[in-house]
């Protein structure tokens, strides 16, 4: 087993696609970093914390990106978000069998503001664009830092998610609520709560993830072929009835306080028990039963 | 005639003073509203009061009760307790209860501390490691009041300590075999108790605490912390030492780097074949990152100062390993496994903040009185020890080879330390901060955790010195020198003597220990995370939740 | 941040086709390192941009270590660093070129 958490992003693709299939487009070689970082003291990444490129997945050509968290948490700067946008549109072009985001993102990066929430604005728009033009768009999260701000949007307007446990997925990460809102109302320390409020099992649970893996490179790989044929359905009466899903979604689990209580409500038995089982057993004993 | 019955007398007055404060069922019971009330009534002013609180448990709700005292009433106590952890310990003096303070360890309260020693709030009489500081409370710092700490009580007084015994029954045994008086909070009263760890005919007033009380959970090292780095480090440490003076008695420091050392057991030293042959006994704290050696078959038995949050159901689970009761509970006793880690293990290994040229270490820093808790005492050769065993015979072999002495063994004590902390802080320096903090404190002495003359190996990512070895000062700083890799003592080494070292096996590098560098990953540790350590104990450690990440 | 260059000489060149290789991640307490061949006349030129100022003579030896390990020529190294400590320094510029030179992707 290949921890999909410990590994860094050169690393996952590497070892998630056909072997040496990875090819890069603008390497560290090029050295097109960031701009702005430098200006204000700050080290660069030669690929600015995002690395795109081509590969095989299961013999069928995908393109690709994955982000760095280890680099300023995989915040999106303003050559981050262009080169994440230069792959989607090189997608509508080439028509591969899919598109690979591994995300690791704590949203826009704070030193180039302006230009990240420019950057993932775009990233939205290519990546519906894209939609539009029939090529899946496939998620994968599973890295120490989540995927959480404009990242966090954009992973939601794609086709498909899989989610590991150890990966998070949201809007405001568990440090902002807990800044803007109080520690009584999150504390962001109490990491089995933030686990089991952001983490993959309960986005699993809500329907925001397609897909629950063990945190092992090769389980995201099976997953992600798995989902190469997602065929979304854009009809005007999909997107009626996934907005009647998600307003009775929270007509029944709004008023919860905690996602034990949502999990109760949806009919899990002993739901305290439900982060202490592996990728395999949780599908089984969550079968049937997801919001 | 002269009196000989003063402090029994003494005792009885205070007793009657507190009568009225103890409700029926045998007259101990006492409501925590009247906390004060009973503290007020019992203590004299100058009186010797401890306050149990370890590094792990507290007795949280006696220690405010305490600082909330009327000075007026209550003055000038002298507070003899093993650690200053909660900023009540400090309060105390603040508000002017106490004065006086003899005391082991203080970690979170250190800066303070030193704050109020240096505007004159606290005197310190010294500070001690735990052994020194029991050993007192026999001899010249007797309590005349204890408080101390439980999981339960009986009607009787009796006290059920649970996995945290710790420093409990010493603290009793000194007070209440010399006519002072004891005072427990409890979490719970019970009628019948899961076993009784110190005797109810021992115990004055017991007070059931609003809150359970304050455990930290002091030894859990999550393994995703663990770098490369000090895998390397516990690869050489493992083949370098361990298997080296097959080490199989011992005690491990806190810390990451050892951490490091407990989770390549059942990979790296399982592949040289050492299971069986190395670390087969500790006087340990149930870490958890034991965990993958002991259902390794690596480790017979474990004894511990005090008990880890967590570990409850695994240790109950695995008697034949550790220390329980009747009850299936473990029962911990720190001046007992002080002792056994002094007498009974062959090695201590442990970090420190700072190295000096002579191989003394410490971990003061200027503006904190931190003090020392158990380390010297594990860290320093036992000269009192007479048992034999192979890697006590090989170590006192390697110090005395060529000298005409007569032959005795000696315990290994090894620092081991990478060259540069967070921060690029070195670790090796010429002089210790310690001899400034002395100044500024007025210290008798500088604040040395393990001396040199005790150091036997120091550990460092450029390998190993073996200090044994070492025959005159002049070799013992160019050994230390020449596992300082890029730290200024480390340049300043005489590159041509630190080579001959090298070739006499004093200095060894990794390839010279035939550690594959390459093979000094995180995937050679047994558990990468704390998931990791609950998969390998079938589900049985329940870790903290600070501690998850599911 | 404080930048850095030395040179090294008296090394063999290495093949002048041999695909740039990178390791390590721009973080704290990290470093990334970008070996590449390049026409330098047989020098092997290192630039290091770092967080951690005033450490000069500390790389210096660092890499005078490395270049006593690895006799390389006609080699550009760069290197962003966020106050890796030279143990980890060292460990990078090892995994570096053996990714440069075993081939590896």
């Amino acid at each position: 087993m290949s921890s999909y958490y410990e590994a860094s992003a050169r690393e996952r693709l590497h070892a998630l696609f056909d072997r040496g299939s990875f090819h890069e487009f603008l390497p560290p070689s090029e050295r097109v970093v960031s701009p702005h970082l430098v200006q204000l003291d700050t080290p660069a990444a030669f690929d600015d914390g995002v690395i795109v490129g081509r590969a095989t997945l299961d013999g069928r050509p995908v393109l690709v990106a994955a982000q760095e968290g280890g680099f300023m948490g995989g915040a999106v700067g303003e050559v981050h978000g262009a080169k994440l946008v230069g792959l989607l549109e090189r997608a509508r072009d080439e028509k591969p069998a899919a598109v690979l985001l591994l995300v690791e993102s704590g949203g826009v990066r704070l030193h180039e503001a302006n230009a990240g929430l420019i950057g993932v604005s775009e990233i939205m728009r290519a990546v519906l664009a894209l939609r539009s033009e029939g090529v899946p768009v496939v998620v994968l999260d599973g890295g120490q830092f989540g995927c959480f701000g404009g990242m966090g949007i954009v992973a939601r307007l794609c086709d498909a998610i899989v989610m590991s446990e150890e990966g998070r997925l949201g809007l405001s990460g568990p440090e902002v609520i807990e800044t803007t809102c109080g520690v009584e109302e999150f504390d962001s320390r109490d990491r089995a709560l933030v686990w089991r409020t952001v983490g993959g099992k309960h986005r699993y649970l809500l329907g925001e993830a397609d897909a629950i893996v063990a945190d092992d490179i090769s389980a995201f790989r099976a997953a992600a072929i798995h989902l190469l044929d997602t065929k979304p359905d854009l009809s005007l009466e999909a997107l009626t009835a996934e907005h009647e899903r998600l307003g009775a979604r929270i007509e029944k689990f709004g008023a919860l306080r905690d996602a034990l209580d949502i999990w109760s409500a949806l009919g899990v038995e002993k739901p305290e028990n439900l982060p202490l089982l592996e990728a395999d057993a949780f599908r089984a004993a969550v079968d049937g039963k997801r919001a | 005639m002269r009196d000989w019955n003063t402090q029994a007398r003494n005792r009885q007055a205070r007793l009657a003073r507190a009568a009225a404060l103890a409700r029926a069922n045998g007259g101990k019971e006492v409501a925590a509203a009247d906390a004060g009330a009973l503290l007020e009534a019992v203590l004299e002013p100058g009186d010797r009061v401890c306050l149990e609180g370890n590094n792990q448990k507290q007795a949280d709700f006696l220690a405010r009760a305490l600082a909330e005292l009327n000075p007026e009433k209550v003055h000038d106590l002298h507070m003899v307790q093993s650690v200053l952890a909660l900023p009540e310990h400090i309060d105390v003096f603040e508000r002017g209860v106490a004065s006086q303070l003899d005391f082991s360890f203080s970690g979170p309260q250190a800066g303070r501390l030193a704050k109020l020693v240096s505007a004159n709030q606290i005197r310190i009489g010294a500070i001690h490691t735990y052994l020194e500081l029991f050993g007192r409370y026999f001899v010249d710092l007797t309590p005349r009041v204890s408080l101390v700490c439980a999981q339960a009580a009986d009607r009787a007084g009796n006290l059920y300590t649970g996995p945290n015994t710790e420093d409990t029954p010493v603290i009793v045994e000194a007070t209440a075999f010399k006519s002072g008086i004891v005072i427990a909070q409890v979490n719970e009263i019970l009628d019948s108790l899961p076993r009784v760890d110190i005797p109810g005919g021992w115990v004055d007033f017991v007070i059931q605490s609003p809150k359970p009380h304050y455990i930290e959970p002091l030894f859990t090292r999550d393994p995703a912390q663990i770098s490369e780095i000090q895998v390397l480090m516990a690869m050489m440490a493992i083949k370098g030492i361990y298997a080296e003076y097959e080490v199989n008695r011992l005690n491990h420091g806190i810390g990451f780097d050892t951490a490091a050392i407990e989770l390549l057991l059942p990979t790296y030293a399982e592949s040289l074949g050492l299971k069986g042959k190395i670390c087969r006994h500790w006087a340990l704290n149930p870490h958890p990152a034991l965990i993958p050696a002991i259902e390794a078959g690596f480790v017979e038995s474990v004894h511990s100062f005090g008990s880890e949050l967590g570990m409850e159901a695994y240790i109950r689970a695995r008697p034949d390993v550790f220390f329980t009761g009747p009850d299936g509970s473990m029962r911990s006793n720190r001046a007992l496994c002080q002792a056994a880690g002094h007498y009974a293990c062959d090695m201590f290994i442990g970090s420190t903040l700072q190295i000096d040229l002579a191989g003394n270490s410490s971990t003061a820093t200027l503006g904190r009185i931190s003090g020392f808790g158990g380390a010297p005492n594990m860290g320093s050769d036992a000269r009192g020890r007479r048992h034999a065993s192979p890697a006590w015979l090989k170590a006192g072999r390697e110090a005395r080879a060529g000298r005409n002495l007569i032959p005795r063994g000696q315990k290994l004590v090894v620092q081991m330390v990478e060259t540069f902390r967070e921060h690029m802080q070195p670790a090796f320096v010429e002089k210790l901060d310690a001899w400034e903090l002395a100044e500024s404190a007025n210290m008798d002495l500088p604040p040395v955790m393990i001396y040199g003359e005790d150091v036997t190996h120091i550990l460092t990512e450029e390998g190993v010195a073996n200090l044994l070895l070492c025959r005159t000062d002049e070799e013992r700083e160019q050994a230390i020198r020449g596992v300082a890799g890029y730290t200024p003592v480390g340049l300043g080494r005489d590159r041509r003597m630190v080579e001959n070292l090298r070739d006499r096996g004093i200095i060894r590098r990794p390839e010279d220990l035939g550690v594959d560098k390459r093979l000094a990953t995180r995937d050679l540790l047994a558990a990468r995370s704390v998931k990791d350590l609950v998969r390998a104990s079938g589900g049985l450690y329940d870790p903290p939740k600070r501690f998850r990440n599911w | 941040m404080e930048k850095l260059t030395f040179e090294f000489f008296g090394g063999a060149p290495v093949n002048a086709t041999r695909a740039p290789a990178l390791v390590g991640v721009v973080g704290s307490g990290n470093l990334e390192v970008l070996i590449e061949p390049a026409e330098l006349g047989g020098a092997c030129a290192v630039e290091i941009l770092t967080a951690a100022r005033g450490f000069g003579a500390t790389w210096k030896a660092v890499l005078d270590d490395f270049f006593t390990r690895h006799k390389l020529a006609d080699v550009r190294i760069a290197i962003n660093d966020v106050g890796a400590t030279p143990a980890v320094v060292a460990l990078r510029l090892d995994q570096a070129v053996e990714d440069f030179l075993g081939g590896g992707a």
